[in-house]
């Protein structure tokens, strides 16, 4: 694997990266919810000028059924020009794409053609456990010590959760990442700032308190993750936690600021126990500790009981269930996935405690049922889940679909799958691209979204 | 005078490598904003690069006085062939250790520590060896004979490795843009890595 220059895809810096050319193709994480049919990843050609613009036009499946792929990462990315572990003469070529209820790691090979990718190595749930002693797989990044890749159960399904590290180049499991995870037990999404050497990760649950959907007396005991950890990312040692409070649950995607020099970034919490609303995070260094603010709270609507699923039947109110955010490159528009309400929404961060909005579309929602111009039959359900960036920040990419088991507590009849996507104004403001709908393969619902060579949720950088 | 050019040279090479320092003071410096930053991390760089080749260098005249020349020779030149074997194996696999909030002192263990992973005072010893051995006139390794060049060839080396490593990290912050770094940062481990194989050859052969 060791080119003569760098991948031509890895970038010094994110002012660099946002100038990368346009992504012609998206890999896209396909799963069946009813676990009978293989998973896969699916090519969908984003390229305009293409006669096959917007449609599937490549996949690769699973050698098992009942994977439920979820999140996936490159191999390699431009953490590799990082001055302290350059390694950058890597290629930017294989996705580790995990099980999330499976906790089986493939390698699939994107290079000798890209719309046919190829599995070429497979990673049994026996070997993390016994290497690792981690299992439920989540979030992979690539970084400085090579693909890090994290982990909601031990080798029992039981706490902790946490983060295990594989060989770039062979892909061997290298064993577990941390070193000293202090009180840290719960796990769901992890990233860092590479230039204040910090590690962060963030709370959901244990297997047993979502595999079969989320469970109301533990969400309403206020059991599932609330918590952000921070770490040493070097050191690979616990340094400090913080507790949302009682009232929060759920603490999901966390979006560091791409500069380097900055030490900023921002989390959603899908919901508050007081008032069904969600909430963005702030979290930032004060003097020589974390803290966090809540600058976004985005309330609840309220709702025709009959129109409610069960599960939010008493309350009267959809609940907009931030379950995704992502971040631009240069860090100055936060997009955000309201799958209840069926919301996206821009907000320009540029002052990250002062988030304003600038741009909303909605499609599907529990109640609201929104169509887009490109539905061949009017009303969509699910709504507005994992969202990825164009690097260059003018398109927007993304899916209906949450989690297999949790889908059908707010979507009881089902989610057809779709993806869509969004134009971005010159200074914000988003619109659909109405000739991109993908009305989804019956059988597989969509979920994770990368796009070729890089976007604004897989790379790293070292220099501002 | 060819051995010392050679030792300059080889200094020059180690100081070009972005892996050896130059780019960790411009990142330094780009985070820090300031140009004064760059030029201080360069010390301990420096300092963390010599004591590496220095430990080598020094340990191959130790054992050359009390070993025959050419057992030692046979000794560095498979050691030199097993790092650069290392290297094709487990070069990209590293634990990273020291991260951009580093301190001088921190810079300066992260500069041993590449230079001895890499093997640069290894690098030396085929040029250090005659050196030392042509220090007497029965051609022996000696204390007295030795001691002398050997610190000659480090001091030699260290000062064209900082020359060179101080000349690229200045231009690189002050006036580059670091986009060449996206074409141009060309792959030196493995010029690095058969460059040992190579020293390893010369020693054996």
């Amino acid at each position: 694997m060791a080119n003569w220059q760098p991948d031509p895809s890895f970038y010094p810096s994110p002012r660099m990266a946002a100038k990368a050319p346009a992504e012609r193709l998206a890999y896209v994480a396909a799963f069946d919810p009813d676990r009978q049919k293989p998973d896969a990843i699916a090519v969908v050609d984003v390229d305009p000028g293409s006669t096959t613009y917007a449609r599937i036009v490549g996949q690769v499946e699973m050698p098992n059924a009942g994977d439920e792929l979820h999140h996936f990462g490159w191999n390699a990315c431009s953490s590799c020009l990082c001055p302290n572990a350059p390694h950058p003469h890597m290629e930017r070529r294989y996705l580790v794409v995990p099980g999330l209820r499976s906790s089986r790691l493939h390698i699939i090979d994107t290079k000798p053609d890209p719309k046919n990718p190829q599995i070429v190595r497979i990673i049994e749930p026996e070997e993390i456990a016994e290497r690792a002693g981690y299992s439920r797989l989540h979030t992979t990044h690539c970084g400085p010590e090579g693909i890090y890749v994290n982990a909601l159960g031990n080798a029992e399904g039981k706490a902790p959760g946490g983060m295990f590290l594989l060989d770039p180049e062979s892909f061997d499991v290298m064993g577990q990442w941390e070193m000293d995870r202090g009180p840290q037990e719960l796990a769901y999404d992890f990233w860092w700032h590479l230039g204040h050497d910090t590690m962060i990760t963030s709370e959901w649950g244990t297997p047993d308190t979502f595999e079969d959907g989320l469970i109301p007396e533990v969400l309403l005991g206020s059991k599932y993750g609330r918590r952000l950890h921070f770490w040493d990312l070097h050191k690979r040692k616990h340094l400090q936690e913080i507790d949302f409070g009682e009232e929060y649950q759920l603490v999901f995607e966390l979006r560091p600021a791409h500069d380097p020099t900055k030490a900023y970034g921002f989390v959603g919490c899908v919901i508050s126990l007081k008032d069904l609303s969600a909430s963005i995070w702030t979290w930032y260094r004060d003097g020589d500790k974390w803290a966090v603010k809540k600058v976004i709270e985005i309330p609840a609507e309220p709702a025709d009981p009959d129109l409610l699923p069960p599960v939010l039947k008493g309350f009267k109110a959809v609940a907009p269930l931030v379950t995704d955010i992502d971040l631009s490159m240069d860090d100055h528009f936060l997009y955000v996935s309201c799958w209840g309400t069926g919301d996206m929404i821009q907000y320009d961060v540029s002052d990250p405690f002062a988030p304003k909005e600038t741009g909303r579309v909605r499609i599907g929602g529990i109640v609201s049922r929104a169509t887009h111009p490109g539905a061949k039959n009017g009303a969509l359900n699910g709504g507005p889940q994992m969202v990825e960036i164009s690097r260059d920040g003018r398109r927007v990419y993304f899916t209906n679909s949450l989690y297999g088991a949790i889908d059908p507590q707010f979507y009881p009849d089902g989610i057809d799958g779709w993806m869509v996507k969004l134009d971005v104004g010159e200074n914000g403001g988003i619109a659909f691209d109405e000739k991109f709908f993908v009305d989804w393969p019956k059988g597989h619902r969509p979920h994770q979204v990368r796009l070729q060579g890089g976007d604004c949720s897989s790379d790293s950088y070292c220099y501002p | 005078m060819t051995p010392w050019l050679v030792l300059a040279g080889l200094g020059a090479f180690h100081g070009l490598n972005p892996a050896m320092g130059w780019l960790f003071a411009v990142a330094l410096g780009m985070h820090r904003k300031s140009g004064k930053v760059v030029l201080l991390s360069l010390v301990p760089i420096a300092v963390g690069h010599a004591l590496s080749i220095a430990v080598v260098v020094l340990a191959v005249v130790g054992v050359g006085l009390v070993i025959d020349q050419r057992a030692l020779e046979v000794a560095a030149g498979l050691a030199l062939i097993g790092w650069a074997g290392w290297h094709i194996a487990y070069g990209h696999r590293h634990r990273v250790r020291v991260g951009m909030q580093t301190g001088m002192v921190g810079l300066a263990a992260w500069s041993l520590v590449m230079a001895t992973a890499h093997g640069a005072g290894l690098m030396l010893v085929p040029v250090v060896m005659p050196l030392c051995l042509a220090a007497t006139p029965a051609r022996e390794m000696t204390a007295a004979g030795s001691l002398p060049v050997a610190l000659a060839a480090i001091a030699v080396h260290m000062a064209a490795m900082l020359a060179v490593t101080a000349a690229i990290a200045v231009s690189v912050y002050f006036w580059l843009d670091l986009a060449f770094l996206r074409r141009g940062w060309i792959n030196l481990d493995m010029i690095w890595t058969a460059a040992l194989m190579v020293a390893g050859l010369i020693l054996i052969i």
